[in-house]
């Protein structure tokens, strides 16, 4: 048998390896002569658009990433943000789209898998779970079959492991037929003195592989037509990874385990490009270099070649550099816990990567061009156009309120997500205080009187009408979903999913939407911590909407101020907080009651309007005020005013009036506020100028607008809880 | 009193259940390994829920043939008091300490919401505080809680008294045979439920209808 | 006719399950065990009673819906006898 690397590196070969001849050139550079094939598979991983971010890096650059409260920002495995009291909270969010499209479950289930290894590889604790997911128009073919296979694979991952699935969002849209996302976040909760970071240091420290053993998992395609296993039979090699939840919570509680000694210099989880990747970030971080022995890695399959075990993406692995000595503690925790353990290799001074498989030296690279040297592109983009302002024509012949209400309430965006929620277990860990459902989930901070409050968004359909205002008011809800609840919001993590960035096109809906992201992120306070870039979601040349998906992270100091969306009893004053300008285009109505697609401007984005109103409903539940709050989004007012009712059936008499605008208008920096009568005019004081109004009282089970519109509260429910059920029955 | 809380490869519950348990004893319990083959004599036993060995092959099959179990399986028959939760108690009809068998959910999915459930049975260890006959609402989440067992079996459980909680008319959750959520042994002193009473056992956590659970064993035991 | 299909997880795959129920053998002092793997058996009676016709419906229905054959491989057996 040939050895892989006696394979000759031809163009076909280069091409096969997503580099392109320029890109080639650079690595032979760097090289000071041609790589061999395993080592091209290196460059190739290192290089790729996934690990380099080369096409994004430009962009991301002018992400707001500073703030008094962040320890760690963009860069590590995951955001770190200071919480009070020797806390810190460690959240990320990240794709895993085109696996889940492939095989929904298991796809799903590694997402969930991998987010959460990078989190607690920083040394926390993970303690919710979220994820937001886009699928195709609800009648596609494929649409059912592909939110069962992920809400069970989601379910499956978390809720063996025992952390909460707490919320998250899901939207439909035509767009995402051949390109469904999964984007998964974790959040967890450290020690702010028991961080770890990937950077390993001190020559000769031995680098440590621990967890499940390697297989060919996730290894590409093209690079299967090596000839030492075209034996392998007529079996299409598996690209997509088999999750192993019960094996993570093992290794979660070894790490933990481990991790209360001080034995630990560095550690990263080996996710996309496996080892390669881990190995490369953790030696460059630290400025050393790394030896590894690939003959002491653990693996599944016999006869894995060096490459193969180097590019191998299965699961549930880390790489840790321990301090010199201390490898047989480390290892007894992790037989202890049924885990593999093997020493592969040290730290050296040579600021290369040397790999050596059955005593030959089959890869040597110097670090430094492997972690940055991949080239950065400035891609060509074409900004997006101005869309018009929306055309009121549209409205002659628009059905009534009440009909407009009960289609709103059963429309795909904002039907009731019970269907999903309830087959992820949302309180394991007992620290659960509002679970999915509510405006941003509610965690506390085990054994104290802190919660933190989290939430995922983004609004798909506003980033494709106007990509600035569009990323803007992702970050503006994400903000509003946590003033909601009566925490202070403290940073974001992203997952920025977009098609094809070498057209010209999408790469101006990526730019557009930093630069909204960006804006909202600076004025608000709410910088990006940790985040993840998906780029070339698309099939057929149909590109998804740009979908830069924000996770919001919040702190709610006593937890006993915390505040739902619902209304709680009757004879609650409600109040509108916030300016309402009517604004239909891009709106939920325009699309579901209108029945029309074209693209209008999204309502724009007051940045000092959401910081201030934030900070009013913050300081009223801090002060006690406040009984419900709500923030105004999908379907406006009217909508926002059917699910405060729904909660515990509560109907209210909505004195306020105004036209189809004013009910549907998807204005921002609006909230719906309830609060007991006595305190209406503290509320009211409070305020202090800001646009704050009476627009009714809860009473009855009914929703009542003035004299005319009257919709029983529990049709509202009714629509709203049938919607998901019957299309999951088909 | 001693009390200890098994912990299995993959149990997820242990230490929700073991604050429940120090809140009500005002001293932790222990927290036994599942590889221990030897578990200090305790009062009070508790298999927690989660997926001990990833509930692969059938949920707590694994478990159950576990070296600790055999020492959980003698120390019940001397008399100490078990309650098994969700996992636990699948773990509890696989060893075979309480008759039946926890199937997969009717609906085949996961399912994690509050059930109501009505205490049929005060007089166990665990359920002295409670009023026959009241109706409580504890969380239920798992994807095998359907409870079956063939008509003898569950003849016998009805004559003997040993139906500890039912779901309550319409909620029950995943189909299971009589609407039953948790079943005693003869003793009443080994309960298996598979709704959590220590999720619903403080005020934040939305109610604490779990609590007298707690407070209800260490009261009988001390 | 009655068909049985075995489903089971490529050669390369990992598989969570057999691997916990090998180490569960293991621990009860079962040896001399090498490897373990867990896979499906369905079982489906047809009203086709031509063998080339039921293998080829039951071959589609393995292909749409029984396995998903990037992970997963299926082995038809037609028994003529039920």
């Amino acid at each position: 048998m040939s050895h892989i690397n006696d394979t000759e590196i031809t163009d076909a070969v280069v091409a096969e390896h997503g580099l392109t001849p320029d890109e080639y050139q650079m690595v032979c550079d760097h090289m000071g002569r041609t790589p061999n094939y395993t080592e091209l598979g290196v460059f190739s991983v290192m290089w790729s658009e996934h690990c380099s971010y080369k096409s994004s890096r430009k962009w991301l650059k002018k992400l707001p990433v500073d703030g008094p409260q962040v320890i760690q920002g963009p860069g590590e495995n995951a955001g770190v943000i200071d919480i009070g009291d020797g806390y810190a909270a460690v959240f990320k969010m990240e794709s895993h789209n085109h696996p889940s499209f492939i095989e929904p479950y298991q796809g799903a289930a590694t997402g969930v898998g991998g987010i959460m290894r990078d989190v607690f590889t920083m040394g926390a604790r993970p303690v919710a779970n979220l994820n937001a997911l886009r699928f195709g128009h609800p009648d596609h073919p494929k649409t059912r079959h592909l939110v069962a296979g992920v809400v069970s694979g989601i379910g499956g991952y978390g809720n063996c492991i025992g952390v909460p699935t707490v919320g998250g969002e899901i939207n439909f849209d035509k767009s995402y037929n051949g390109n469904i996302l999964v984007n998964a976040m974790c959040v967890g909760v450290a020690r702010t003195d028991k961080i770890f970071y990937a950077a390993a240091t001190g020559i000769g420290s031995p680098v440590v592989y621990v967890g499940s053993k390697t297989g060919r998992d996730g290894i590409h395609g093209a690079t299967m037509a090596s000839a030492e296993f075209d034996d392998a039979s007529e079996e299409k090699r598996p690209t997509v990874q088999v999750g192993d939840p019960f094996t993570e919570k093992l290794l979660l509680e070894a790490c933990q385990e481990l991790m209360a000694s001080d034995a630990i210099i560095g550690i990263q989880d080996m996710g996309a490009a496996g080892l390669t990747s881990s190995s490369v970030e953790m030696a460059d971080k630290g400025g050393v270099g790394i030896l590894l022995d690939l003959d002491e890695v653990p693996c599944r399959e016999t006869h894995m070649t060096g490459y193969e075990m180097l590019l191998s993406e299965s699961q549930e692995r880390m790489l840790m550099v321990l301090k010199p000595g201390r490898e047989p503690e480390a290892e007894a925790i992790f037989a202890r816990w049924g885990l593999d353990f093997a020493v592969i290799g040290e730290l050296t001074d040579t600021g290369r990567m040397v790999v050596t498989h059955e005593g030959q030296t089959i890869a040597d690279m110097p670090l430094g061009p492997l972690a940055d040297g991949a080239p950065e592109y400035d891609r060509p983009y074409q900004a997006t156009p101005k869309a018009s302002e929306f055309d009121a024509g549209l409205l002659s012949g628009a059905p009534d309120m009440a009909a407009a209400l009960a289609t709103l309430m059963a429309s795909s965006e904002i039907a009731s997500r019970r269907w999903v929620f309830e087959q992820y277990d949302s309180m394991v860990m007992g620290d659960t205080l509002a679970g999915p459902g509510g405006d941003a989930a509610l965690v506390r901070v085990h054994g104290t009187q802190k919660a933190l409050a989290i939430s995922t968004d983004v609004t798909p359909r506003y980033c494709f009408a106007d990509p600035i205002e569009g990323g803007k008011q992702a970050v503006a809800e994400s903000y509003r979903n946590i003033c909601a609840t009566g925490a202070t919001p403290l940073a974001i993590t992203n997952c920025l999913n977009f098609g094809n960035p070498e057209r010209p096109e999408i790469m101006g809906q990526f730019v557009g939407c930093l630069e909204g992201m960006g804006e909202a992120g600076r004025a608000l306070n709410f910088p990006v911590v940790s985040g993840n870039v998906s780029l070339y979601n698309e099939t057929n040349g149909t590109g998804i909407f740009p979908t830069p998906a924000i996770g919001g992270v919040g702190l709610l100091k006593q937890l006993d101020k915390a505040i739902g969306n619902r209304f709680t009893e009757n004879g609650l004053e409600i109040y509108l907080l916030g300016n309402s300008n009517g604004h239909l285009g891009a709106s939920l109505y325009q699309r579901d009651v209108l029945a029309n697609d074209e693209v209008f401007a999204p309502p724009p984005v007051n940045l000092e309007s959401e910081a201030a109103h934030g900070a009013l409903v913050r300081r009223a539940v801090d002060k006690g005020l406040l009984s419900a709050a709500h923030d105004i989004s999908d379907g406006g007012l009217a909508v926002a005013l059917a699910e405060m009712c729904i909660g515990h059936n509560i109907g209210a008499e909505i004195i306020a009036e105004g036209d189809i605008g004013f009910w549907f208008g998807e204005d921002q920096a609006r909230y719906v506020l309830a609060v007991t009568a006595d305190k209406a005019a503290d509320l009211e004081a409070l305020a202090d100028g800001l646009p704050l109004s009476k627009i009714g009282i809860t009473t009855g089970t009914e929703l009542k607008f003035g004299d005319t519109v009257t919709i029983s509260v529990e049709q509202l429910h009714e629509l709203n809880e049938g919607w998901f059920p019957a299309l999951m029955q088909g | 009193m001693q009390a200890s809380v098994i912990v299995f490869p993959g149990s997820n519950c242990d230490r929700d259940v073991a604050v429940c348990i120090e809140a009500a004893m005002r001293k932790a319990p222990l927290m036994a390994w599942h590889g221990d083959s030897d578990l200090p004599k305790s009062d009070l036993i508790i298999l927690p829920g989660g997926f001990s060995y990833g509930d692969y092959l059938r949920c707590g099959s694994m478990a159950a043939n576990s070296p600790i179990m055999r020492e959980v399986v003698a120390q019940a028959k001397k008399g100490a008091a078990v309650l098994g939760i969700c996992n636990g108690f699948q773990v509890l009809t696989e060893c075979g300490l309480l008759p039946g068998v926890l199937m997969q959910n009717k609906g085949l999915n996961f399912v994690c919401r509050d059930t109501r459930l009505t205490v049929t049975n005060n007089k166990t260890a665990f359920t002295a505080q409670y009023d026959a006959g009241e109706e409580i609402t504890v969380p239920v989440a798992h994807n095998e809680g359907n409870y079956f067992a063939d008509d003898n079996t569950l003849k016998r459980l009805q004559d003997e008294d040993r139906i500890a909680f039912t779901y309550a008319e319409g909620d029950n959750p995943n189909g299971a045979c009589l609407d039953i959520a948790g079943i005693c042994d003869p003793s009443g002193r080994i309960v298996g439920m598979m709704p959590h009473p220590e999720r619903r056992a403080e005020a934040a956590l939305g109610g604490e209808d779990g609590k007298r659970m707690f407070s209800g064993i260490v009261e009988a035991l001390s | 006719m009655k068909a049985t299909i075995h489903i089971t997880l490529k050669n390369g795959v990992l598989d969570p399950q057999g691997k916990a129920i090998e180490n569960a053998l293991g621990q009860l002092g079962f040896g001399g065990i090498d490897e373990v793997r867990q896979g499906k058996l369905i079982e489906i009676n047809l009203s086709e009673s031509d063998p080339e016709k039921a293998e080829a419906a039951l071959t589609d229905m393995c292909e749409k819906l029984l396995a998903n054959t990037v992970i997963e491989n299926y082995q038809i057996h037609l028994d003529g006898e039920a």
